[in-house]
C-alpha cells in the first residue's frame, strides 16, 4: 500500500508575524520557516503504519518554491522513503494544490493520502477535502485515531460536539488533527541520509491548475484590542465584572 | 441580487445555534436567505430554522442518509439543491469546514474559509495566520461564492421569523464509501461554548482532570460554557471538544475568563475576538496579561473559590 503525504513550508509556529506595512500581505523575510506541524505529524502516521507493515511506501510531495525542498528533505529525514517536488514561485490556492495532488495520486497510483488538516498559514483547511472530491474518494479529516486494515481505514475524528468514528473505503484522503500523534525527533544521521533519498522536481506547466480563483485585495492586521489593567484583589475584579455589567 | 443558501448545521436531528451566525453574515450580504436543512426525520430543526430572522425558505431534505452527516454523501445533496444560488454558506464548524470544500470542489470554485467581515456580495475579510492577519479578499467573475462564517464574528439573529418550510427532494447518487461507527458527544448541560455569553476556561495550571472541578463549579455560578487549552486536553483533564484556540473553536463571549493559561498564540486565536478577557496566573509575566482587560496574579485554587464565593 503507497501513501502520499502532502505537506507544506509554512512560517515557523513560533514566530510573530508581521504585517508589511503597504498591506501587500505578511513580512517573510528572514523568518523562520518549517514544516507545517500538522503535516509533521500526517507524515508519522504514514510512518507508523508503515512501520506496522500496513504501508509499503511513503512519498511526500510538496508545492512550492525551491526552498520548500528544505522542508521536504526533514520529512525524509523524518523516515519517508522518496520525495516529489512541484516546483513552482506562483501562488497555489487550494483547488489548485487539489488538482495537482490528484494528479500526483494518479501517477503514483497510490492508495491513502495522509495530508494536514490545515496550513498554519493561511488556515484555510480545505485542500485534503477538495482532493478527496476531485478523486471522488471519502475523506475522513481531523483524525486523532488511524487503523487500516482489510482495504478500510477506521478513523477517530474530533469535532466540534466531541468525537466521532468514521469507517471508509480505501482508497481514502486523512486529514490530521493534533492528537493524532507526536512527531519523532529527526535525528542527524537521518539528515546526512536523506540528503541521498530519491526527490523529483516536477514542473507546474505539468498540472492543468485553470480554475477561478479568489483575489486578496489587501492584507492588514486584526483590530488591536484597548490595553487592560491589573487588578490587586478578588473583590477588586467582581467590582470591575459588575461594572461592566458582566456578573 | 444575491440568493443565498445557507446550509444549517443539525446535531441529533435539531438545528445548531451556530447557523444563526451563518444567517447573520448572509444578512449583511444581502438579497434572499434560504436554508436547507438535512435531516433523517422531518420536523424539529426545520421548523427552528424557519424561525430565523431574515429566512425566506426552509428546503427540508430528510431521508435515510441524513440520519449520519458525512461529507461524502451530504455534498452532492447541497450541489443538486445549489442551481439559482448565488452564495452557499455555512458555519465554520467542523462540518462546515468538513463539508464545504467537498461543495466547492464539486462546483469547481474556490472558497472563502472562516468569512469575518463582509465589504460587498463578493469581497470579504478572513483570518490568516491564526487570526494575527486578516486578508481581505475578492472573488472575481460571477462564479458560485462558497464560504464558511466565523461564528465569533457574527451575533445571533432573532427567532421571530415564520418561513415557509418546503420539502424538498435531491436526486444525486450518494457514495456508500463512507459509514458512521458511533459518535461521542459531551455536552453536558453547560452553554455551548461556540454561542455561550460567558467561558470560563482552564489551562495545564489546573494540574489534572479532578481539580477541573473548580473550573466547572466557578462556570456554573456564573452561567459559562466550559473551555481548555490545548495542554489541558492533551494531558487528558478535559475531553478535546472544550479546546478554544487555532486548532480548537474559535469564540466571542462577551466574558472569557482564562485560569491558569499563559496565552500561547494559539490559545488567544481562539478568544481575540471575546468581549472581556479575565486572567488569574501566578506568572505575572504570562502573556495571557498582555491581552487581558482584567488581570489578577494569583493562584487560582485561591482565587477561583473566592471569585465564587464573591460573585
Ligand atoms: C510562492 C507562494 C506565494 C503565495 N502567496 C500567497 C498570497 O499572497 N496570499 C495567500 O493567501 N496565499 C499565498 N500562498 C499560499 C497558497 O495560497 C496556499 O498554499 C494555498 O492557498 C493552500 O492553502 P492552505 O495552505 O491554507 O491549505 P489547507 O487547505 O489549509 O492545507 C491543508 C493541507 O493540504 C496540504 N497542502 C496544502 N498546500 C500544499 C502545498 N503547497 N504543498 C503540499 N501540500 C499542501 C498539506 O497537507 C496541508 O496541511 C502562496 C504560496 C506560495 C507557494
Ligand atoms: C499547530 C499548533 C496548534 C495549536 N493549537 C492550540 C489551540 O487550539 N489551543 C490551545 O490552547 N493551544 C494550542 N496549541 C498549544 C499552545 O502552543 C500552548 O502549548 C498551549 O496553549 C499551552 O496551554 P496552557 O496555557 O494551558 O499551558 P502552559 O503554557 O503550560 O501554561 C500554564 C499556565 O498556568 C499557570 N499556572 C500554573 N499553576 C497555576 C496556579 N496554581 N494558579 C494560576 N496559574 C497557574 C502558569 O503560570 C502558566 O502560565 C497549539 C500548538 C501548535 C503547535
Amino acid at each position: 500500500m503507497k501513501a502520499l503525504v502532502p505537506i507544506k513550508r509554512v512560517v515557523d509556529y513560533n514566530v510573530r508575524i508581521r504585517v508589511k506595512g503597504d498591506g501587500t500581505g505578511v513580512d517573510l523575510n528572514g523568518v523562520k520557516m518549517s514544516v507545517n506541524p500538522f503535516d509533521e505529524i500526517a507524515n508519522e502516521a504514514a510512518l507508523k503504519l508503515k512501520e506496522a507493515g500496513v504501508i509499503s511506501e511513503v512519498v511526500v510531495v510538496t508545492i512550492g518554491t525551491a526552498k520548500a525542498e528544505d522542508q521536504l528533505r526533514s520529512e525524509l529525514a523524518r523516515g519517508a522513503d522518496r520525495g516529489i517536488h512541484v516546483v513552482t514561485d506562483e501562488e497555489i490556492q487550494p483547488l489548485q494544490a487539489a488538482r495537482i495532488l490528484a494528479e500526483l495520486v494518479k501517477r503514483e497510483n497510490a492508495d491513502v493520502v495522509i495530508a494536514g488538516k490545515q496550513a498554519i498559514d493561511d488556515d484555510n483547511n480545505q485542500t485534503p477535502q477538495m482532493l478527496a472530491t476531485l478523486l471522488d474518494w471519502p475523506q475522513a479529516t481531523f483524525a486523532s485515531d488511524i487503523k487500516i486494515d482489510g482495504g478500510k481505514a477506521t478513523v477517530q475524528r474530533e469535532i466540534d460536539a466531541g468525537a466521532e468514528t468514521l469507517e471508509v473505503d480505501l482508497p481514502a484522503v486523512i486529514s490530521a488533527d493534533l492528537r493524532l500523534n507526536e512527531p519523532r525527533f529527526i535525528k542527524l544521521p537521518d539528515i546526512m541520509k536523506a540528503k541521498r533519498k530519491p526527490l523529483d522536481k516536477v514542473e507546474l506547466s505539468e498540472f492543468d491548475i485553470d480554475v477561478p480563483k479568489l483575489e486578496v485585495v489587501s492584507t492588514s492586521n486584526p483590530p488591536a484590542r484597548e490595553p487592560g489593567r491589573m487588578v490587586k484583589s478578588v473583590e477588586e475584579l467582581v467590582a470591575a465584572l459588575k461594572d461592566k455589567g458582566l456578573v | 441580487m444575491a440568493k443565498i443558501l445557507i446550509v444549517a448545521e443539525t446535531l441529533g436531528g435539531e438545528l445548531h445555534p451556530t447557523t444563526g451566525k451563518a444567517v447573520a453574515c448572509a444578512a449583511q450580504i444581502g438579497g434572499e436567505i434560504d436554508i436547507a436543512v438535512f435531516t433523517e426525520a422531518k420536523g424539529a430543526a426545520a421548523d427552528a430554522a424557519a424561525k430565523l430572522d431574515g429566512v425566506s425558505k426552509v428546503l427540508q431534505v430528510s431521508n435515510a442518509e441524513n440520519g449520519a452527516i458525512r461529507a461524502a454523501t451530504l455534498a452532492p445533496q447541497v450541489v443538486a439543491l445549489a442551481e439559482g444560488y448565488t452564495h452557499i454558506l455555512a458555519a465554520n464548524t467542523t462540518t462546515g469546514k468538513d463539508i464545504m470544500p467537498r461543495v466547492a470542489a464539486l462546483l469547481g470554485v474556490p472558497q472563502v474559509t472562516d468569512i469575518m467581515a463582509v465589504h460587498g456580495e463578493r469581497e470579504f475579510d478572513r483570518p490568516i495566520y491564526a487570526g494575527n492577519a486578516v486578508n481581505r479578499v475578492k472573488a472575481p467573475g460571477d462564479f458560485t461564492l462558497v464560504g464558511t462564517v466565523r461564528t465569533a464574528s457574527f451575533g445571533n439573529v432573532a427567532e421571530s421569523g415564520s418561513a415557509a418550510v418546503e420539502d424538498a427532494s435531491v436526486s444525486a447518487d450518494l457514495p456508500a464509501h463512507t459509514r458512521l461507527v458511533g459518535q461521542e458527544t459531551g455536552g453536558g448541560d453547560r452553554p455551548d461554548l461556540q454561542t455561550a455569553a460567558k467561558v470560563v476556561s482552564g489551562g495545564r495550571g489546573v494540574g489534572s482532570a479532578e481539580n477541573f472541578s473548580v473550573i466547572f463549579s466557578l462556570a456554573d455560578k456564573i452561567g459559562a460554557g466550559c473551555g481548555a487549552s490545548r495542554a489541558a486536553v492533551d494531558s487528558g483533564f478535559v475531553p478535546n471538544d472544550m479546546q478554544v484556540g487555532q486548532t480548537g473553536k474559535i469564540i466571542a463571549p462577551d466574558l472569557y475568563v482564562a485560569v491558569g493559561i499563559s496565552g500561547a498564540i494559539q490559545h488567544l486565536a481562539g478568544i481575540k475576538d471575546a468581549g472581556t478577557i479575565v486572567a488569574i496566573n501566578t506568572d505575572e509575566n504570562a502573556p495571557i496579561f498582555e491581552v487581558a482587560d482584567l488581570g489578577l496574579v494569583g493562584d487560582l485554587f485561591k482565587v477561583c473559590p473566592e471569585l465564587e464565593a464573591a460573585l
